[in-house]
Order: C-alpha cells, then structure tokens, then sequence
C-alpha cells in the first residue's frame, strides 16, 4: 500500500532558514555559515530540493531585502538588480529599447508564470549549461557584480562561467547585480527545444559579430561564425545525439548571421 | 498571510511548500499537486494577483502576500468565474486534475492580456500540462472566457 499522503508530508530535505533583511546582513550570513544556498526566485533550487538533489545546510532567502530589484540605466548598457523577476525585464520598456535582445530572449526562458516569479540574476547564478540568459550575457560581454563581507567585485562574463552548474562566485558571494551592454543590430536568439518554454537542445546568440553558443558544452561558449561548432564536443542524450546537436549549431548560426 | 480574502499564520516549519501548506494545512485541495517540480502547472495560484507555482514556492514566503486559490474565484452560491464558465460551457476539461492550474494561469494571462492573439493564448497555456490532451476544447474556453469577461 502506498502512503497516504498526510499533514507530515515535507519535500525539501532539511535546512536552515534565514531571512536577511540588508544585502549587508545576507552577505555576514553567507560569509559565516558552512554550505549555505541563496534561493532568490527558486525556480531551478526549489526542484532540486524537492528531489532532493541539492542538500544545502542552508538557504539564505534575499527576497525580504528591500531595494534590490530595480532596472535601471548605467554605462551605456542595463543593470538587473538580484530581485529583477525575468517577467519585469520582459516587460520592461528600458530593457526594450538598451537591449531589446534580453528582451527577447526572455521570453524563452520557461513559461510567463515561472518568469513571475524566476530572476535573472538566479539564472546567471544558477548557471544551467542549456539556458538562455548566461549565453546572452556572453554574448554582450556583459559582467556581474558580486558582494561579500569581504568588498565587492565586478566579474566578466567570460569569466563567470566556470563549469555545469558552476561559476567564479566564491561562497561568500552574493550576486547583486547583472549588468548588459546595449545590444546593437543586429542581435538575435534562435534555439531549438521539443516544446516552447523548454530547455534548449541547442542555441546560439548573435550580437552584432559576436556569436555565443548554449546547451552544446558545459558553460555558454564564444564561437567562431563562420566555423561555429569547431571544437565543440556535445553530449548527446535521449533528446538529441551529439550529432545532431552539432549540426543544430551550424544551421542555427548561419541563419543568425543570414539575419 | 492572505488567502481568499481570510489571514492564515505561515506554516511553523519553512520547509513547507505552498502547495502542501494550502492542501494540507488549509484544506485547500483544490490547488492540485502534480509534477511538483513547477512542470506541470497543476499547482498554479496567484500571488498578489500573478499566477505562480505553489509547488516552487515555500509557504513562509508567502507571508505578507496575498494567495488566490481557485477556491476564491468564486464562493459557494456564486456565479462562477467568466474562466470557469467558459471551461464549463467548452468543455475545457476531461478529468479535470489540470483545470485549476489551468484555470489560475488563464485568470492571469487575461488580467495580463484581456484581447489576447491566439499567440498569446497558446503561450499563456504552454505550461500547463493536460494528459488528456484536451487542448482545443481548453483553447476555446479561453477565447469564451475572453467574451464573458467583455459583458
């Protein structure tokens, strides 16, 4: 007999939870305590914790800190602070007319309801090889700013993005802000997914000459447009096999750069 | 927090997902479970009148916010919601486990977009899973929702 489901019932495995109330107080949590996870809009953490593949000892929640979620002009390009919902730069009429290219890349990141609630700065944290926006960010050359106890410190995207899932962010970091050059025309976003709103098999990000691959390494990569797959080695999966991801990246390149 | 217009205390321990929260602890099933991994879209409600996840969301965030759930469309003896009659009158549903989320994410999409394109319309039910794959019937209901709504 199965369980019956009952009052008991709790997914996440166990944790701590804490609310700072200041990035000030949110970085001394982060900066003290062992195996700390900052879960902002929750959108990729919360079903890892459901499946319990993410056991952090702590979360730290950014969500009660107050002015941490303006969009605003800076350098040319557009801020996003840690609390930015994707759903605000979606509709957002600064992120239109700086970088419309984020714009439209939000609007394949998951479904509206997710962006309600998801964040940018998540996205780039969380660092999913197969999302959109850390490719975007690449793409531009935009940076990160990220705060600790310790002072603050502006990290390239080429940088950022160390490994699956991985990043420079050390563990006492917090990201408080992304920041996106103006993207010139012309830029565009083309993936391939089995349904909209899902997970890429494959997709490149053109700005202006520059052309940044996702989904097919294990960070978004910079690319060669006129060779884009060189060198690259996919995995392949039940979903698409390694060839057939290498030959989405030459078709999805030539038509960026025929744009 | 705020549900259905009634104050509730936060669940006691913060590991508590909204979802669970509002089932378990409120008696609010009709907020289905059913991936529980914010794929499905059983779950959705709104969180200060935005469709969101309850399955991705901890109850104790919920506090200070206001949560809609499809119980609070509309009361015992009242008419039914224009997104809940329109899936009634096109039979939008088969075995119904989807239509709350469905029925929370199209209350949302119409507060969002109150003329939508047939674009807008097949995005703003994209993540919501039917198994018995009544889709044309649910589309139709949202345009139907969007009449009842104009009167």
């Amino acid at each position: 007999m199965p369980r019956r489901r009952d009052a008991r019932d709790l997914k996440p495995p166990p944790f701590q939870y804490h609310t700072p109330a200041t990035v000030h107080e949110a970085c001394s949590l982060l900066g003290s305590l062992e195996d700390a996870k900052v879960l902002a809009g929750g959108q990729s953490l919360i079903p890892l914790l459901n499946f319990r593949l993410a056991r952090p000892k702590h979360l730290v929640d950014i969500n009660g800190i107050a002015a941490l979620d303006r969009i605003y002009e800076r350098d040319g390009g557009v801020a996003v602070q840690a609390l930015v919902r994707q759903a605000a730069v979606e509709d957002s009429e600064v992120v239109a007319r700086i970088c419309p290219l984020l714009s439209s890349a939000i609007t394949l990141v998951a479904h509206r309801v997710i962006r309600n609630r998801g964040t940018v700065c998540g996205s780039l944290a969380h660092a999913d090889p197969a999302s959109e926006l850390p490719a975007v960010l690449l793409a531009l050359g935009g940076r990160v700013v990220a705060r600790s106890a310790r002072g603050e410190r502006t990290i390239a995207a080429d940088q950022f993005f160390v490994g699956v899932f991985e990043t420079a962010l050390a563990p006492d970091e917090l990201l408080v802000e992304a920041w996106f050059p103006a993207s010139r025309q012309p830029s565009l976003i083309l993936e391939e997914s089995r349904r909209h709103g899902d997970f890429a098999l494959a997709g490149v990000v053109r700005a202006d000459d520059r052309l940044a691959l996702f989904g097919v390494a294990p960070t978004p990569v910079l690319a060669d447009p006129r060779d884009p797959a060189r060198g690259l080695e996919p995995s392949g999966d039940l979903e698409a096999t390694t060839d057939f991801r290498l030959h989405l990246v030459r078709v999805l390149a030539d038509k960026a750069f025929a744009a | 927090m705020n549900v259905n217009g009634v104050e509730h205390p936060a669940p006691i321990d913060p590991r508590r997902l909204l979802a669970d929260h509002l089932r378990h602890d409120l008696g609010l099933t009709g907020t289905h479970v059913g991936c529980e991994h914010g794929v499905c879209g059983c779950c959705t409600v709104l969180l200060d009148g935005e469709p969101v996840r309850s399955c991705l969301m901890l109850g104790v965030q919920a506090e200070g916010h206001e949560i809609t759930t499809i119980e609070g469309l509309a009361r015992d003896g009242e008419p039914l919601h224009p997104v809940q009659q329109a899936f009634h009158e096109c039979h939008g549903l088969q075995c119904g486990f989807c239509t709350p989320g469905f029925v929370m994410s199209v209350v949302g999409l119409l507060a969002r977009h109150p003329q939508p394109t047939a674009q807008q319309i097949e995005e703003g039910i994209a993540g919501n899973l039917c198994r018995c794959t009544g889709y044309a019937s649910i589309r139709r209901a949202v345009s139907r929702a969007v009449e009842l709504r104009a009167k």
